[in-house]
Protein backbone atom coordinates (compact mmCIF):
# COMPACT_ATOMS: atom_id res chain seq x y z
CA UNK A 1 0.00 0.00 0.00
CA UNK A 2 3.02 2.32 0.84
CA UNK A 3 4.18 1.23 -2.24
CA UNK A 4 1.62 2.34 -4.25
CA UNK A 5 1.41 5.54 -2.48
CA UNK A 6 5.07 6.04 -3.12
CA UNK A 7 4.99 5.33 -7.01
CA UNK A 8 1.52 7.55 -7.21
CA UNK A 9 3.37 10.67 -5.33
CA UNK A 10 6.04 10.16 -7.73
CA UNK A 11 4.27 9.92 -10.76
CA UNK A 12 1.99 12.89 -9.83
CA UNK A 13 5.52 14.51 -9.12
CA UNK A 14 6.79 13.72 -12.60
CA UNK A 15 4.38 14.59 -14.23
CA UNK A 16 3.89 18.00 -12.65
CA UNK A 17 7.25 18.98 -12.90
CA UNK A 18 7.31 18.09 -16.87
CA UNK A 19 3.78 19.92 -17.40
CA UNK A 20 5.27 23.02 -15.01
CA UNK A 21 8.32 22.80 -17.28
CA UNK A 22 6.24 22.69 -20.53
CA UNK A 23 4.69 25.22 -19.56
CA UNK A 24 7.10 27.83 -18.83
CA UNK A 25 9.25 26.48 -21.90
CA UNK A 26 5.74 27.67 -23.55
CA UNK A 27 5.60 31.09 -21.52
CA UNK A 28 9.55 32.58 -21.49
CA UNK A 29 11.19 30.83 -23.84
CA UNK A 30 14.34 32.63 -24.19
CA UNK A 31 15.47 31.98 -20.00
CA UNK A 32 14.95 28.28 -20.68
CA UNK A 33 17.99 26.44 -21.58
CA UNK A 34 16.55 23.18 -23.51
CA UNK A 35 18.51 23.43 -26.54
CA UNK A 36 16.21 21.01 -28.64
CA UNK A 37 12.86 22.42 -27.08
CA UNK A 38 14.11 25.85 -28.74
CA UNK A 39 14.83 24.19 -31.44
CA UNK A 40 11.92 22.69 -32.18
CA UNK A 41 9.62 25.70 -31.51
CA UNK A 42 11.78 27.48 -33.93
CA UNK A 43 11.14 24.77 -36.45
CA UNK A 44 7.78 24.61 -35.80
CA UNK A 45 6.17 28.13 -35.43
CA UNK A 46 3.11 26.94 -35.47
CA UNK A 47 3.40 24.92 -32.72
CA UNK A 48 3.79 28.54 -31.18
CA UNK A 49 0.38 29.44 -30.64
CA UNK A 50 -1.95 26.85 -30.12
CA UNK A 51 -5.06 25.93 -31.48
CA UNK A 52 -7.07 24.54 -29.11
CA UNK A 53 -10.10 23.05 -31.55
CA UNK A 54 -7.43 21.48 -33.59
CA UNK A 55 -5.72 19.67 -30.45
CA UNK A 56 -9.14 18.90 -29.24
CA UNK A 57 -10.27 17.25 -32.72
CA UNK A 58 -7.02 15.46 -33.43
CA UNK A 59 -7.37 13.86 -30.39
CA UNK A 60 -11.05 13.09 -30.74
CA UNK A 61 -10.94 11.96 -34.50
CA UNK A 62 -9.14 9.22 -36.09
CA UNK A 63 -5.78 9.82 -38.15
CA UNK A 64 -3.62 7.61 -40.20
CA UNK A 65 -0.68 7.38 -37.79
CA UNK A 66 -0.38 7.28 -33.78
CA UNK A 67 1.30 10.20 -31.81
CA UNK A 68 4.27 9.10 -29.86
CA UNK A 69 4.98 10.57 -26.53
CA UNK A 70 7.01 13.87 -26.75
CA UNK A 71 7.14 13.89 -30.49
CA UNK A 72 5.29 16.07 -33.13
CA UNK A 73 7.17 15.19 -35.81
CA UNK A 74 7.05 11.45 -36.08
CA UNK A 75 3.82 8.95 -35.75
CA UNK A 76 3.65 5.41 -36.08
CA UNK A 77 2.89 4.62 -39.66
CA UNK A 78 -0.07 2.67 -40.12
CA UNK A 79 -0.97 1.50 -43.78
CA UNK A 80 -3.59 2.91 -45.81
CA UNK A 81 -5.97 0.94 -47.89
CA UNK A 82 -7.86 3.17 -50.57
CA UNK A 83 -9.44 1.43 -53.91
CA UNK A 84 -8.92 4.69 -56.08
CA UNK A 85 -9.96 5.36 -59.73
CA UNK A 86 -7.81 2.68 -60.91
CA UNK A 87 -7.79 -0.14 -58.08
CA UNK A 88 -6.79 -0.80 -54.57
CA UNK A 89 -3.82 0.83 -53.43
CA UNK A 90 -1.94 0.23 -50.30
CA UNK A 91 0.75 2.09 -49.00
CA UNK A 92 2.48 2.97 -45.49
CA UNK A 93 0.99 6.28 -44.18
CA UNK A 94 4.35 7.85 -43.51
CA UNK A 95 4.71 8.87 -47.38
CA UNK A 96 1.75 11.57 -46.76
CA UNK A 97 2.89 13.18 -43.40
CA UNK A 98 2.96 16.73 -42.91
CA UNK A 99 1.12 17.34 -46.25
CA UNK A 100 2.95 15.47 -48.60
CA UNK A 101 1.37 14.18 -51.30
CA UNK A 102 1.90 10.11 -52.30
CA UNK A 103 1.97 9.48 -55.93
CA UNK A 104 1.16 5.11 -56.07
CA UNK A 105 1.46 3.92 -59.48
CA UNK A 106 -0.22 6.88 -61.74
CA UNK A 107 -2.58 8.38 -58.51
CA UNK A 108 -1.67 10.57 -56.56
CA UNK A 109 -2.88 10.47 -52.70
CA UNK A 110 -3.05 13.48 -49.76
CA UNK A 111 -4.44 13.41 -47.02
CA UNK A 112 -6.73 16.94 -47.20
CA UNK A 113 -5.89 20.25 -45.89
CA UNK A 114 -8.05 21.60 -43.22
CA UNK A 115 -10.20 23.75 -45.51
CA UNK A 116 -11.29 20.77 -47.27
CA UNK A 117 -14.55 19.04 -47.51
CA UNK A 118 -12.55 15.53 -46.19
CA UNK A 119 -10.24 17.43 -43.84
CA UNK A 120 -7.77 14.97 -42.45
CA UNK A 121 -8.93 12.00 -44.76
CA UNK A 122 -6.85 10.41 -47.52
CA UNK A 123 -8.06 12.07 -50.98
CA UNK A 124 -6.98 11.04 -54.94
CA UNK A 125 -6.51 14.22 -56.44
CA UNK A 126 -7.47 13.93 -60.53
CA UNK A 127 -7.05 16.47 -62.32
CA UNK A 128 -6.19 19.27 -59.62
CA UNK A 129 -10.10 17.51 -57.42
CA UNK A 130 -10.03 15.92 -54.59
CA UNK A 131 -12.03 13.07 -55.03
CA UNK A 132 -12.37 10.58 -51.83
CA UNK A 133 -11.63 7.36 -52.25
CA UNK A 134 -12.92 4.06 -51.17
CA UNK A 135 -10.95 4.24 -48.18
CA UNK A 136 -10.41 1.41 -45.84
CA UNK A 137 -6.94 2.46 -44.08
CA UNK A 138 -5.75 0.96 -41.15
CA UNK A 139 -6.02 3.54 -39.09
CA UNK A 140 -5.19 4.93 -35.78
CA UNK A 141 -9.10 3.98 -34.63
CA UNK A 142 -8.66 0.52 -37.01
CA UNK A 143 -5.20 -0.51 -35.26
CA UNK A 144 -6.43 0.24 -31.66
CA UNK A 145 -9.48 -1.86 -32.54
CA UNK A 146 -7.52 -4.98 -33.46
CA UNK A 147 -5.24 -4.30 -30.57
CA UNK A 148 -8.45 -4.78 -28.42
CA UNK A 149 -9.77 -7.58 -29.92
CA UNK A 150 -6.57 -9.33 -29.78
CA UNK A 151 -6.12 -8.60 -25.51
CA UNK A 152 -9.84 -9.48 -25.54
CA UNK A 153 -9.64 -12.49 -26.93
CA UNK A 154 -6.30 -13.37 -25.25
CA UNK A 155 -7.81 -12.79 -21.69
CA UNK A 156 -11.16 -14.84 -22.41
CA UNK A 157 -8.77 -17.53 -23.64
CA UNK A 158 -6.71 -17.42 -21.30
CA UNK A 159 -9.13 -17.47 -18.89
CA UNK A 160 -11.03 -20.05 -20.50
CA UNK A 161 -7.94 -22.29 -20.72
CA UNK A 162 -7.62 -22.03 -16.77
CA UNK A 163 -10.83 -23.43 -15.93
CA UNK A 164 -10.46 -25.82 -18.92
CA UNK A 165 -7.44 -27.23 -16.92
CA UNK A 166 -8.36 -26.79 -13.37
CA UNK A 167 -12.39 -27.56 -13.15
CA UNK A 168 -14.01 -26.48 -9.68
CA UNK A 169 -11.31 -24.51 -9.11
CA UNK A 170 -11.95 -20.94 -8.94
CA UNK A 171 -8.76 -18.38 -10.59
CA UNK A 172 -6.82 -16.48 -8.32
CA UNK A 173 -5.61 -12.99 -8.64
CA UNK A 174 -5.83 -11.52 -12.38
CA UNK A 175 -7.66 -13.97 -13.82
CA UNK A 176 -9.89 -14.24 -10.42
CA UNK A 177 -10.60 -10.70 -11.49
CA UNK A 178 -11.79 -11.12 -15.13
CA UNK A 179 -13.75 -14.32 -13.91
CA UNK A 180 -15.45 -12.19 -11.42
CA UNK A 181 -16.46 -9.20 -14.16
CA UNK A 182 -17.69 -12.22 -16.07
CA UNK A 183 -19.51 -13.72 -13.57
CA UNK A 184 -20.82 -10.12 -12.80
CA UNK A 185 -22.16 -9.40 -15.51
CA UNK A 186 -23.91 -12.89 -16.13
CA UNK A 187 -25.35 -13.22 -12.68
CA UNK A 188 -25.71 -9.83 -12.53
CA UNK A 189 -27.07 -8.96 -16.21
CA UNK A 190 -27.80 -11.84 -17.92
CA UNK A 191 -29.77 -14.09 -15.54
CA UNK A 192 -32.14 -12.14 -14.42
CA UNK A 193 -33.07 -10.04 -17.26
CA UNK A 194 -33.64 -13.28 -19.76
CA UNK A 195 -33.63 -16.04 -17.51
CA UNK A 196 -33.60 -19.41 -19.32
CA UNK A 197 -32.68 -18.18 -22.59
CA UNK A 198 -29.40 -16.63 -20.48
CA UNK A 199 -27.57 -19.40 -21.86
CA UNK A 200 -28.08 -18.62 -25.44
CA UNK A 201 -27.43 -14.93 -25.42
CA UNK A 202 -24.65 -14.62 -22.79
CA UNK A 203 -22.08 -15.23 -25.43
CA UNK A 204 -22.94 -11.93 -27.31
CA UNK A 205 -23.80 -9.94 -24.76
CA UNK A 206 -20.25 -10.74 -22.66
CA UNK A 207 -18.56 -10.03 -25.81
CA UNK A 208 -20.08 -6.75 -26.22
CA UNK A 209 -19.51 -6.38 -22.53
CA UNK A 210 -15.96 -7.31 -22.33
CA UNK A 211 -14.87 -5.72 -25.95
CA UNK A 212 -16.59 -2.20 -25.10
CA UNK A 213 -14.94 -2.21 -21.20
CA UNK A 214 -11.23 -2.66 -23.04
CA UNK A 215 -12.17 -0.33 -25.70
CA UNK A 216 -12.79 2.27 -23.23
CA UNK A 217 -10.21 1.65 -20.49
CA UNK A 218 -7.45 1.27 -23.43
CA UNK A 219 -8.80 4.35 -24.76
CA UNK A 220 -8.08 6.14 -21.38
CA UNK A 221 -4.00 5.40 -21.54
CA UNK A 222 -2.70 7.83 -23.05
CA UNK A 223 0.59 6.53 -24.91
CA UNK A 224 0.74 4.18 -28.04
CA UNK A 225 -1.31 0.49 -27.05
CA UNK A 226 -4.15 3.30 -26.32
CA UNK A 227 -5.23 6.77 -26.79
CA UNK A 228 -7.48 6.01 -29.73
CA UNK A 229 -10.97 7.84 -28.90
CA UNK A 230 -12.77 4.49 -29.81
CA UNK A 231 -15.77 4.21 -28.44
CA UNK A 232 -16.13 7.51 -28.49
CA UNK A 233 -16.26 7.13 -32.42
CA UNK A 234 -19.89 6.83 -33.41
CA UNK A 235 -18.83 3.97 -35.92
CA UNK A 236 -17.71 1.90 -33.71
CA UNK A 237 -20.83 2.38 -31.26
CA UNK A 238 -23.28 2.55 -34.37
CA UNK A 239 -22.15 -1.24 -35.40
CA UNK A 240 -22.25 -2.22 -31.95
CA UNK A 241 -26.04 -0.69 -31.74
CA UNK A 242 -26.57 -2.20 -35.33
CA UNK A 243 -25.52 -6.03 -34.07
CA UNK A 244 -27.67 -5.48 -30.57
CA UNK A 245 -30.13 -4.63 -33.24
CA UNK A 246 -29.84 -7.16 -35.53
CA UNK A 247 -29.57 -9.82 -32.28
CA UNK A 248 -32.92 -8.39 -31.57
CA UNK A 249 -35.42 -8.52 -34.56
CA UNK A 250 -34.04 -11.78 -35.54
CA UNK A 251 -34.41 -13.91 -32.16
CA UNK A 252 -37.69 -12.10 -32.13
CA UNK A 253 -40.74 -14.49 -31.28
CA UNK A 254 -44.14 -13.57 -32.67
CA UNK A 255 -44.97 -11.81 -30.06
CA UNK A 256 -42.96 -9.42 -30.19
CA UNK A 257 -43.98 -8.57 -34.19
CA UNK A 258 -47.32 -8.87 -33.01
CA UNK A 259 -47.28 -6.19 -31.16
CA UNK A 260 -45.28 -3.62 -33.09
CA UNK A 261 -47.61 -4.55 -36.04
CA UNK A 262 -50.68 -5.24 -34.64
CA UNK A 263 -50.70 -3.66 -30.69
CA UNK A 264 -53.19 -3.89 -28.03
CA UNK A 265 -55.11 -0.55 -28.74
CA UNK A 266 -58.29 1.02 -29.86
CA UNK A 267 -59.09 0.24 -33.60
CA UNK A 268 -58.77 3.74 -34.50
CA UNK A 269 -55.47 3.74 -33.92
CA UNK A 270 -54.37 1.05 -36.42
CA UNK A 271 -57.39 1.46 -38.88
CA UNK A 272 -57.12 3.48 -41.63
CA UNK A 273 -54.21 5.11 -40.52
CA UNK A 274 -51.57 2.81 -38.53
CA UNK A 275 -50.77 5.09 -35.86
CA UNK A 276 -49.15 2.90 -33.35
CA UNK A 277 -47.86 0.56 -35.72
CA UNK A 278 -45.42 3.52 -36.95
CA UNK A 279 -44.41 4.85 -33.74
CA UNK A 280 -43.80 1.18 -32.57
CA UNK A 281 -41.47 0.60 -36.01
CA UNK A 282 -39.84 4.12 -35.06
CA UNK A 283 -39.43 2.70 -31.33
CA UNK A 284 -37.80 -0.44 -33.16
CA UNK A 285 -34.82 2.34 -34.19
CA UNK A 286 -34.80 4.51 -31.49
CA UNK A 287 -33.59 1.86 -29.48
CA UNK A 288 -30.51 1.24 -30.88
CA UNK A 289 -30.02 4.85 -31.97
CA UNK A 290 -30.48 5.53 -28.06
CA UNK A 291 -27.70 2.81 -27.63
CA UNK A 292 -25.12 4.68 -30.22
CA UNK A 293 -25.47 7.97 -28.61
CA UNK A 294 -25.22 7.24 -25.06
CA UNK A 295 -21.92 5.42 -25.64
CA UNK A 296 -20.61 7.61 -27.82
CA UNK A 297 -21.52 10.56 -26.36
CA UNK A 298 -20.01 9.55 -23.02
CA UNK A 299 -16.93 8.61 -24.10
CA UNK A 300 -15.93 11.84 -26.12
CA UNK A 301 -17.18 13.90 -23.46
CA UNK A 302 -14.99 12.44 -20.83
CA UNK A 303 -12.17 12.74 -23.39
CA UNK A 304 -13.23 15.95 -24.28
CA UNK A 305 -13.25 17.13 -20.87
CA UNK A 306 -9.67 15.93 -20.02
CA UNK A 307 -8.01 17.40 -22.99
CA UNK A 308 -9.37 20.35 -22.54
CA UNK A 309 -8.10 20.38 -18.79
CA UNK A 310 -4.76 19.77 -20.03
CA UNK A 311 -4.83 22.44 -23.11
CA UNK A 312 -5.72 25.00 -20.34
CA UNK A 313 -2.28 24.94 -18.80
CA UNK A 314 -0.74 25.67 -22.16
CA UNK A 315 -3.75 28.39 -22.67
CA UNK A 316 -2.87 30.02 -19.72
CA UNK A 317 1.08 29.90 -19.82
CA UNK A 318 0.46 31.56 -22.83
CA UNK A 319 -1.24 34.45 -21.03
CA UNK A 320 1.54 34.58 -18.08
CA UNK A 321 3.87 32.14 -16.39
CA UNK A 322 2.15 32.98 -13.24
CA UNK A 323 -1.45 32.10 -14.37
CA UNK A 324 0.42 28.96 -16.27
CA UNK A 325 2.07 27.25 -13.02
CA UNK A 326 -1.68 28.06 -11.55
CA UNK A 327 -3.39 26.36 -14.28
CA UNK A 328 -1.32 23.47 -14.27
CA UNK A 329 -1.99 22.71 -10.61
CA UNK A 330 -5.72 23.19 -10.46
CA UNK A 331 -5.96 21.33 -14.37
CA UNK A 332 -3.93 18.74 -13.37
CA UNK A 333 -5.93 18.10 -10.47
CA UNK A 334 -8.75 18.07 -12.11
CA UNK A 335 -7.42 15.92 -14.81
CA UNK A 336 -6.69 13.48 -12.64
CA UNK A 337 -10.23 13.01 -11.05
CA UNK A 338 -11.63 13.69 -14.37
CA UNK A 339 -9.87 10.72 -15.37
CA UNK A 340 -10.47 8.27 -12.33
CA UNK A 341 -14.41 9.19 -13.26
CA UNK A 342 -13.84 7.98 -16.72
CA UNK A 343 -12.20 4.75 -15.26
CA UNK A 344 -15.72 4.09 -13.52
CA UNK A 345 -17.31 5.92 -16.67
CA UNK A 346 -15.92 3.02 -18.71
CA UNK A 347 -17.34 0.86 -16.76
CA UNK A 348 -20.60 2.07 -16.20
CA UNK A 349 -21.31 2.22 -19.71
CA UNK A 350 -19.96 -0.93 -20.72
CA UNK A 351 -22.48 -2.22 -17.99
CA UNK A 352 -25.31 -0.13 -19.33
CA UNK A 353 -25.07 -1.02 -22.92
CA UNK A 354 -24.78 -4.40 -21.82
CA UNK A 355 -28.02 -4.25 -19.81
CA UNK A 356 -29.88 -2.16 -22.08
CA UNK A 357 -29.03 -4.75 -24.93
CA UNK A 358 -30.06 -7.75 -22.73
CA UNK A 359 -32.99 -6.01 -21.77
CA UNK A 360 -34.30 -5.02 -25.75
CA UNK A 361 -33.75 -8.82 -26.35
CA UNK A 362 -35.47 -9.82 -23.64
CA UNK A 363 -38.42 -7.63 -24.38
CA UNK A 364 -38.52 -9.25 -27.87
CA UNK A 365 -38.62 -12.66 -26.81
CA UNK A 366 -41.01 -12.54 -23.86
CA UNK A 367 -42.38 -15.77 -22.93
CA UNK A 368 -45.54 -14.97 -21.03
CA UNK A 369 -48.40 -13.68 -22.83
CA UNK A 370 -50.55 -13.37 -19.59
CA UNK A 371 -47.89 -10.39 -18.50
CA UNK A 372 -49.25 -8.51 -21.70
CA UNK A 373 -50.01 -5.48 -19.71
CA UNK A 374 -47.06 -5.09 -17.53
CA UNK A 375 -44.56 -5.82 -20.47
CA UNK A 376 -46.00 -3.20 -22.97
CA UNK A 377 -45.92 -1.23 -19.87
CA UNK A 378 -42.49 -1.76 -19.08
CA UNK A 379 -41.45 -1.38 -22.57
CA UNK A 380 -43.10 1.80 -22.89
CA UNK A 381 -41.12 3.30 -19.83
CA UNK A 382 -38.08 2.05 -21.38
CA UNK A 383 -38.76 3.51 -24.93
CA UNK A 384 -39.31 6.95 -22.82
CA UNK A 385 -36.11 6.92 -20.79
CA UNK A 386 -34.09 5.60 -23.89
CA UNK B 1 -19.61 17.55 -38.06
CA UNK B 2 -16.78 15.02 -38.92
CA UNK B 3 -17.30 13.71 -35.01
CA UNK B 4 -20.94 12.50 -35.89
CA UNK B 5 -20.43 11.06 -39.77
CA UNK B 6 -19.89 7.47 -39.18
CA UNK B 7 -16.66 6.58 -41.08
CA UNK B 8 -17.11 3.94 -43.79
CA UNK B 9 -13.51 2.06 -42.88
CA UNK B 10 -14.01 1.95 -39.57
CA UNK B 11 -17.35 0.69 -39.82
CA UNK B 12 -15.79 -2.11 -42.03
CA UNK B 13 -13.14 -3.17 -39.64
CA UNK B 14 -15.55 -2.54 -37.19
CA UNK B 15 -17.80 -5.43 -38.45
CA UNK B 16 -15.12 -7.66 -38.90
CA UNK B 17 -12.91 -7.48 -36.04
CA UNK B 18 -16.20 -7.51 -33.38
CA UNK B 19 -17.42 -10.64 -35.86
CA UNK B 20 -14.08 -12.35 -35.84
CA UNK B 21 -13.58 -11.42 -32.16
CA UNK B 22 -17.72 -12.79 -31.20
CA UNK B 23 -17.12 -15.76 -33.22
CA UNK B 24 -13.60 -17.16 -31.44
CA UNK B 25 -15.09 -16.24 -28.01
CA UNK B 26 -18.53 -17.54 -28.93
CA UNK B 27 -16.72 -20.77 -30.18
CA UNK B 28 -13.90 -21.72 -27.55
CA UNK B 29 -14.58 -19.43 -24.17
CA UNK B 30 -17.58 -18.73 -23.23
CA UNK B 31 -18.81 -22.00 -23.34
CA UNK B 32 -16.04 -23.27 -21.51
CA UNK B 33 -16.23 -20.46 -19.04
CA UNK B 34 -20.14 -20.22 -18.44
CA UNK B 35 -20.19 -23.71 -18.05
CA UNK B 36 -17.20 -24.17 -15.48
CA UNK B 37 -18.81 -20.90 -13.63
CA UNK B 38 -22.21 -22.27 -13.38
CA UNK B 39 -20.86 -26.26 -12.41
CA UNK B 40 -18.94 -24.53 -9.74
CA UNK B 41 -22.15 -22.55 -8.64
CA UNK B 42 -23.84 -25.51 -8.87
CA UNK B 43 -21.11 -27.57 -6.49
CA UNK B 44 -20.67 -25.30 -4.04
CA UNK B 45 -24.35 -25.02 -3.73
CA UNK B 46 -24.85 -29.18 -3.71
CA UNK B 47 -22.14 -28.92 -0.99
CA UNK B 48 -23.87 -26.04 0.94
CA UNK B 49 -26.58 -28.15 0.99
CA UNK B 50 -24.59 -31.13 1.83
CA UNK B 51 -22.65 -29.60 4.54
CA UNK B 52 -26.05 -28.57 6.46
CA UNK B 53 -27.55 -31.84 5.76
CA UNK B 54 -24.73 -33.62 7.24
CA UNK B 55 -24.89 -31.23 10.37
CA UNK B 56 -28.33 -31.83 10.68
CA UNK B 57 -27.80 -35.32 10.82
CA UNK B 58 -24.82 -35.01 13.33
CA UNK B 59 -27.05 -32.77 15.54
CA UNK B 60 -30.12 -35.68 15.35
CA UNK B 61 -27.15 -38.76 15.91
CA UNK B 62 -25.92 -36.62 18.95
CA UNK B 63 -29.74 -36.10 20.16
CA UNK B 64 -30.59 -39.90 19.85
CA UNK B 65 -27.28 -40.46 21.54
CA UNK B 66 -28.19 -38.13 24.27
CA UNK B 67 -31.84 -39.56 24.32
CA UNK B 68 -29.95 -43.00 24.49
CA UNK B 69 -27.25 -42.35 27.34
CA UNK B 70 -30.63 -40.78 29.13
CA UNK B 71 -32.47 -43.62 28.40
CA UNK B 72 -29.51 -46.00 29.54
CA UNK B 73 -28.71 -44.22 32.87
CA UNK B 74 -32.62 -44.16 33.77
CA UNK B 75 -32.38 -48.05 33.14
CA UNK B 76 -29.35 -48.10 35.17
CA UNK B 77 -30.57 -46.27 38.09
CA UNK B 78 -34.04 -48.33 38.13
CA UNK B 79 -31.70 -51.45 38.05
CA UNK B 80 -30.06 -50.26 41.05
CA UNK B 81 -33.03 -49.53 42.81
CA UNK B 82 -34.95 -52.41 41.58
CA UNK B 83 -31.80 -54.51 43.37
CA UNK B 84 -31.46 -52.25 46.25
CA UNK B 85 -35.46 -53.31 47.01
CA UNK B 86 -34.60 -56.90 46.36
CA UNK B 87 -32.28 -56.66 48.49
CA UNK B 88 -33.92 -55.16 51.46
CA UNK B 89 -36.59 -57.24 50.43
CA UNK B 90 -34.24 -60.73 50.94
CA UNK B 91 -32.72 -59.85 54.13
CA UNK B 92 -36.30 -59.20 55.16
CA UNK B 93 -38.00 -62.30 54.05
CA UNK B 94 -34.77 -64.25 55.42
CA UNK B 95 -35.05 -62.10 58.52
CA UNK B 96 -38.53 -63.06 59.07
CA UNK B 97 -37.91 -66.99 57.60
CA UNK B 98 -35.35 -66.97 60.41
CA UNK B 99 -37.59 -65.79 62.91
CA UNK B 100 -40.77 -67.53 62.16
CA UNK B 101 -38.04 -70.83 62.29
CA UNK B 102 -36.51 -69.71 65.59
CA UNK B 103 -40.09 -69.18 66.73
CA UNK B 104 -41.08 -73.01 65.47
CA UNK B 105 -38.09 -74.04 67.52
CA UNK B 106 -38.78 -72.46 70.63
CA UNK B 107 -42.25 -73.20 69.98
CA UNK B 108 -41.65 -76.91 69.83
CA UNK B 109 -39.04 -76.94 72.52
CA UNK B 110 -41.56 -75.46 74.65
CA UNK B 111 -43.85 -77.81 73.90
CA UNK B 112 -41.30 -80.82 74.68
CA UNK B 113 -40.85 -79.39 77.85
CA UNK B 114 -44.55 -78.51 78.96
CA UNK B 115 -44.90 -82.74 77.26
CA UNK B 116 -42.00 -83.66 79.82
CA UNK B 117 -43.03 -81.69 82.57
CA UNK B 118 -46.31 -83.40 82.22
CA UNK B 119 -45.07 -86.75 81.86
CA UNK B 120 -42.47 -85.97 85.06
CA UNK B 121 -45.54 -84.91 86.69
CA UNK B 122 -47.37 -88.03 86.33
CA UNK B 123 -44.68 -90.44 86.50
CA UNK B 124 -44.01 -88.23 89.63
CA UNK B 125 -48.01 -88.59 90.72
CA UNK B 126 -47.85 -92.17 89.48
CA UNK B 127 -45.03 -92.89 91.90
CA UNK B 128 -46.43 -90.93 94.72
CA UNK B 129 -49.10 -92.81 94.63
CA UNK B 130 -47.72 -96.15 94.68
CA UNK B 131 -45.18 -95.07 97.60
CA UNK B 132 -48.69 -94.23 99.14
CA UNK B 133 -50.51 -97.23 98.49
CA UNK B 134 -47.54 -99.24 99.66
CA UNK B 135 -46.97 -97.44 103.08
CA UNK B 136 -50.65 -97.45 103.31
CA UNK B 137 -51.14 -100.96 102.87
CA UNK B 138 -48.06 -101.46 104.92
CA UNK B 139 -49.03 -99.72 107.60
CA UNK B 140 -52.92 -101.08 107.41
CA UNK B 141 -51.19 -104.80 107.39
CA UNK B 142 -49.34 -103.70 110.43
CA UNK B 143 -52.94 -102.42 111.86
CA UNK B 144 -54.81 -105.06 111.22
CA UNK B 145 -52.83 -107.66 112.90
CA UNK B 146 -55.10 -106.69 116.01
CA UNK B 147 -57.73 -108.68 116.03
CA UNK B 148 -59.56 -105.79 118.22
CA UNK B 149 -58.30 -103.11 116.12
CA UNK B 150 -60.52 -105.03 113.32
CA UNK B 151 -63.90 -105.15 115.41
CA UNK B 152 -63.04 -101.48 115.96
CA UNK B 153 -62.95 -100.72 112.90
CA UNK B 154 -65.87 -103.12 111.86
CA UNK B 155 -67.63 -101.02 114.60
CA UNK B 156 -66.84 -97.74 113.56
CA UNK B 157 -67.71 -98.76 110.08
CA UNK B 158 -71.12 -99.97 111.22
CA UNK B 159 -71.97 -97.01 113.54
CA UNK B 160 -71.08 -94.46 110.02
CA UNK B 161 -73.34 -96.65 108.47
CA UNK B 162 -75.91 -96.86 111.07
CA UNK B 163 -75.51 -92.94 111.33
CA UNK B 164 -76.35 -92.70 107.69
CA UNK B 165 -79.31 -94.47 107.36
Amino acid sequence: MTRLRLIISTLFLAVTASLAMAAAGDGIEATVAAEAAKERAAADSAEKSINPKEIIFGHLLDGYGWEVPFDHHHRIPLPVIVKGTDGWHCFSSAHLDHGHSYVDGRSEFRIAAPGSKYNGKVVEIVDGEEIRPLDISITKNVCALFITVLLCACLMLWLAHYLKKHPYKAPRKGLGGIEAVVTFVYDGVVKPILGPDARRFAPYLLTVFFFILLMNLLGLVVIFPGGANLTGNIAVTLVLAVCTFLVTNIFANRHYWKEILWPDVPMWLKVPIPIMPVIEIFGMFTKPAALTVRLFANMMGGHMIVITLTLLIFIFSAMSPVAGGAATVVSLFFSIFMLLIDVLVSFIQAYVFTMLSAIFIGLAHEHHTEHEKDESLGKKIIDTLV
Amino acid sequence: MELFTPDFGLIFWMFIAFGILFLILWKFAWPVILKSVDSRAELIDKGVEYAQAAKEQLDNARQQAETYLNEARRQQADMLREADKMKTQIIEQARNEAQAEAQKVMDNAKLQIQQQQKEARQQFRNQVSDFALQIAGKIVNRQMQQDKAQDKLVDSLLDEIEKNN
